[in-house]
């Protein structure tokens, strides 16, 4: 086996991990047999299928957060040679080795590659990121709505909740507790809907005041990292507008 | 008489939220269960829409003859009583989903915009983009949220439902549940529970599905005595891209704006595609089928071209493939139209589909049968529903594109309301009612899988169920490979009991949860190449070269399975065609 693999093409893969929340940080080799067009996580899949270290110790599969692999599900998102990225868009082929694994940075680990990213759903509901309807009984059709609005709204809701413009923003820390470029373009998405707009000044003032939208420091990161494109710096720079408003007209009515 | 009624709904895809965010409205408590955080629930990987006759474009469509084309379309095998109420309810379901703020696409004056799918003449498709899965799931979400914050649901994201805890006569009392970080194994208490817990993909090995859809829950279920219906028809999406770890799907949208699908004439021909001119290539589905040319239904798109593949060995370069071209189409109206699966096809393959034609093969997609349900969505274990992809009920023998999004959310929506009504009818329970016994056999369960000294890999069973699967029972049948296939499972059956886990650690053991639900796929898999085994016709997406007609007399039959001593024992029940009197099914007419 190990002559065998010597003379074929391999993969050399690192991988950070880490048993439970508090355990102690190790990482291991792996040699995986190359195959053209291997994305990350079939690469985990492999080791799954014999997990054993390049030295030939036998240890266990690989934890790690996966669903749709065709990056809409938003659940593989890791560091990649350093780098937050989606695992399944990864591609073996492009990227530099040995390839470096290792869970996103700014979330507890739960074990190996997989991180509790839960505190982007509990900032949804801070800002009430849904359109309070009426009930789920026949009431007609929604108002008309220009396609330019859907347009403006489409690339917002397209954001799949991978985490990785808070893991790249230099303002999300425990310091901060910066809410994130996800968070804010969701209550921009809601605040553009012509029905959701009704919870406007809610979610300009969930975002006022600390760890609210004061805290973006322009870095761009967000923009840059994001797999799904969104307009990130677009809608923060549109709310920071909105929400500097909200504040000045609240100062004399409230 | 329960005061609150209190209902379990397994699974957070469409079918899932719908059925939560009506219990939470008509006042009930939902515990609601997902493997994963309920955002990423496979409904996301829809992509091409979800068909309501709204009749927006003048074409003088209407709910009736979506009905029938569900019906056609799946070959006549669905009772045609909840199709029917089902199409009926798809206008108001658009029209919600509108004021949830899906952002779909719209016509210049501000309407929605639709477009044409498989197996109908009309523009019938509401869509946003390419990504109306995606879009759909997260407006549910985001209502279920709302009703979160509320405290009304209560999500256990992370559980993974292992069984129902039954009682004394039989009905369900709640669900047996592990914690995928701690392993905790625990029951929770329910009046009813509805389960949502999509297709089978996995069982298949490679498919368009995702991760989580191992068709583990109804398995359980079916072991626990459930029925599981026409479990033989499996659709085989006509355009996947081939890929290392999965299939990923290339929507049927490609098609519905204008896609064409074709191989050059000469199979030695190396030019590459753009340069090869029109009277050199050859349209096969539009030259077969003039009438609904690239938009036939999936299983006639996909059985031309495994024709074109195998039997004619017109496959690119001698590979199984063929092209799947929106190269004509200007680059404007595809971004707008089909941008989320052109940024897959680039991203997965590294070539722009809006410049090379791309490169396409038929993939396992989509899980007709199911858990058999009553017209209230209702499995045979009293307390127990099931809806979405999960049950049987709606598609037949072949499900139309763009009609599953629809039947998710139908389902959700009656499943909620009948549950609710069953708890509140439900007399108390006597003693725990069965919660310790069910809690029992499961963590009994789970003692003999970390202590089996075994040899076997778990994932090297997985991989040859999945080869076996998608060699017999796919699209093409013969019996003798679904005996064949039957005799693998129980061979891999065997070599189950002698599992090994490397991995036998209590915290965040995914090798573990993947084990368990290794063994439900087996069982399913049985279900599946048997009840193949049994329909000696082609009707839909299950295909007998041997048999090739469809032979009513003997099969317009629903296919009922129940776990007896082990092994899969079949039953047929009659399908209500009380309004669609059966026709012949001929894509290829021209009249």
């Amino acid at each position: 086996m190990a002559q065998a693999a010597t003379s074929t093409r391999t993969i050399k893969v690192e991988i950070k991990r880490q048993s439970t929340p508090d355990g102690k940080a190790t990482t291991e080799a792996f040699e995986i047999p190359y195959r053209p067009n291997m994305n990350i996580t079939s690469l985990l899949g492999e080791i799954a299928l014999n997990p054993t270290t390049v030295t030939g110790a036998a240890t266990t599969p690989i934890t790690y957060d996966s669903n749709c692999l065709e990056e809409i599900c938003g659940s593989c998102a890791m560091l990649i040679n350093g780098k937050a990225m989606m695992a399944c868009s990864a591609l073996v082929d492009k990227l530099e080795q040995p390839i470096r694994l290792a869970p996103l940075s700014k979330f507890p680990v739960v074990r190996d590659l997989a991180v509790d990213r839960s505190v982007l759903f509990e900032n949804l509901k801070a800002v009430k990121a849904w359109v309070p309807i009426d009930g789920t009984y026949d009431l007609g059709p929604a108002p008309r709505q220009f396609p330019q609005i859907q347009e403006q709204r489409y690339p917002l809701s397209n954001c799949i909740s991978c985490t990785i413009c808070m893991e790249v923003c230099p303002q999300f820390n425990d310091v901060t507790g910066f809410v994130g470029a996800a968070t804010i373009a969701q209550a921009r998405l809601f605040n553009m809907d012509p029905a959701g707009s009704v919870l406007k000044e809610d979610r300009l003032r969930a975002l006022a005041g600390d760890g609210g939208i004061q805290e973006c420091g322009f870095a761009q990161n967000c923009v840059q990292a994001c797999p799904k494109g969104l307009p990130l710096t677009e809608a923060i720079s549109d709310m920071g507008r909105d929400v500097f408003v909200q504040q000045v007209k609240d100062l004399f009515t409230r | 008489m329960a005061a609150t009624p209190r209902i379990i709904v397994v699974g957070g895809g469409l079918a899932g939220l719908s059925a939560v965010i009506k219990i939470a409205e008509a006042g009930g408590k939902v515990d609601l269960f997902s493997i994963v955080p309920v955002k990423r629930s496979h409904s996301v990987c829809a992509q091409g829409g979800i068909n309501a006759a709204k009749n927006l474009k003048g074409e003088g469509d209407d709910v009736f003859k979506h009905f029938d084309d569900t019906i056609y379309g799946g070959d006549f095998l669905a009772n045609q009583t909840p199709v029917k109420a089902m199409t009926a309810q798809g206008p108001a379901i658009i029209d919600l989903l509108d004021r949830m703020g899906v952002p779909f696409n719209r016509t210049p004056e501000g309407l929605l915009d639709f477009r044409r799918f498989g197996g109908t003449l009309y523009h019938r498709t509401a869509f946003a983009g390419a990504t109306t899965g995606q879009q759909l799931l997260y407006a549910l979400d985001e209502q279920v949220r709302r009703y979160e914050a509320e405290g009304k649901v209560t999500k256990y994201e992370g559980w993974e439902f292992l069984s129902a805890v039954l009682d004394s006569k039989g009905a369900a009392r709640g669900i047996c549940a592990m914690d995928l970080r701690s392993m905790e194994t625990r029951t929770f208490p329910a009046d009813a529970i509805i389960v949502c817990t999509g297709g089978n993909g996995a069982i298949f090995g490679k498919s368009t599905n995702s991760v989580v859809c191992t068709g583990s829950a109804q398995s359980a279920l079916y072991q626990q005595g459930a029925f599981y219906a026409n479990g033989e028809f499996i659709q085989v999406h006509p355009t996947a891209i081939p890929g290392e770890d999965k299939l990923r799907l290339m929507s049927e949208s490609a098609r519905g704006e204008g896609g064409r699908v074709w191989v050059p004439r000469d199979k030695n021909d190396k030019r590459v595609a753009r340069s090869i001119p029109e009277a050199d290539r050859w349209y096969f589905l539009e030259e077969w089928y003039p009438k609904y040319g690239n938009l036939v239904p999936r299983d006639v798109a996909t059985r031309a071209i495994f024709k074109v593949v195998y039997e004619h060995g017109m496959g690119i370069d001698g590979q199984p493939m063929v092209y799947l071209d929106l190269t004509h189409i200007d680059r404007a109206t595809l971004d707008r139209k089909l941008e989320g699966i052109l940024e897959i096809y680039e991203k997965f393959v590294g070539d722009d589909p809006r410049e090379v034609p791309m490169k396409i093969f038929p993939g396992m997609h989509y899980t007709m049968g199911g858990l058999w349900v009553d017209f209230n969505q209702q499995t045979n274990i009293p307390g127990v529903y099931a809806a979405g992809e999960a049950d049987y009920s709606i598609h037949g023998a072949n499900r139309l594109g763009a009609n599953s999004l629809l039947s998710c959310i139908y389902g959700g929506f009656v499943a909620g309301p009948q549950a609710m009504a069953y708890a509140k009818a439900l007399p108390a329970q006597e003693g725990d009612g069965g919660h310790a016994a069910e809690l029992a056999r499961q963590k009994e369960k789970n003692e003999a899988l970390l202590n089996n000294k075994g040899t076997e890999n778990p994932f090297k069973i997985w991989r040859e169920l999945g080869e076996t699967m998608t060699k017999h029972a796919t699209i093409i049948r013969y019996n003798a490979g679904l005996d064949e296939a039957d005799a693998k499972i129980v061979e891999l059956l065997e070599r189950y009991k002698n599992v090994n886990l490397s991995d036998k650690s209590q915290w965040a053991n995914t090798s573990f949860a993947f084990t368990r639900q290794l063994y439900n796929m087996l069982e399913l898999g049985r279900v599946i190449v048997q009840g193949a085994r049994l329909r000696d016709e082609s009707r839909g997406a299950h295909y007998k070269p041997d048999f090739p007609e469809r032979n009513d007399e003997k099969f317009l039959k629903t296919t009922k399975a129940a776990y007896k001593d082990g092994a899969p024992a079949f039953e047929f029940e009659e399908v209500d065609t009380q309004f669609i009197t059966p026709r012949p099914r001929r894509y290829d007419a021209t009249a």
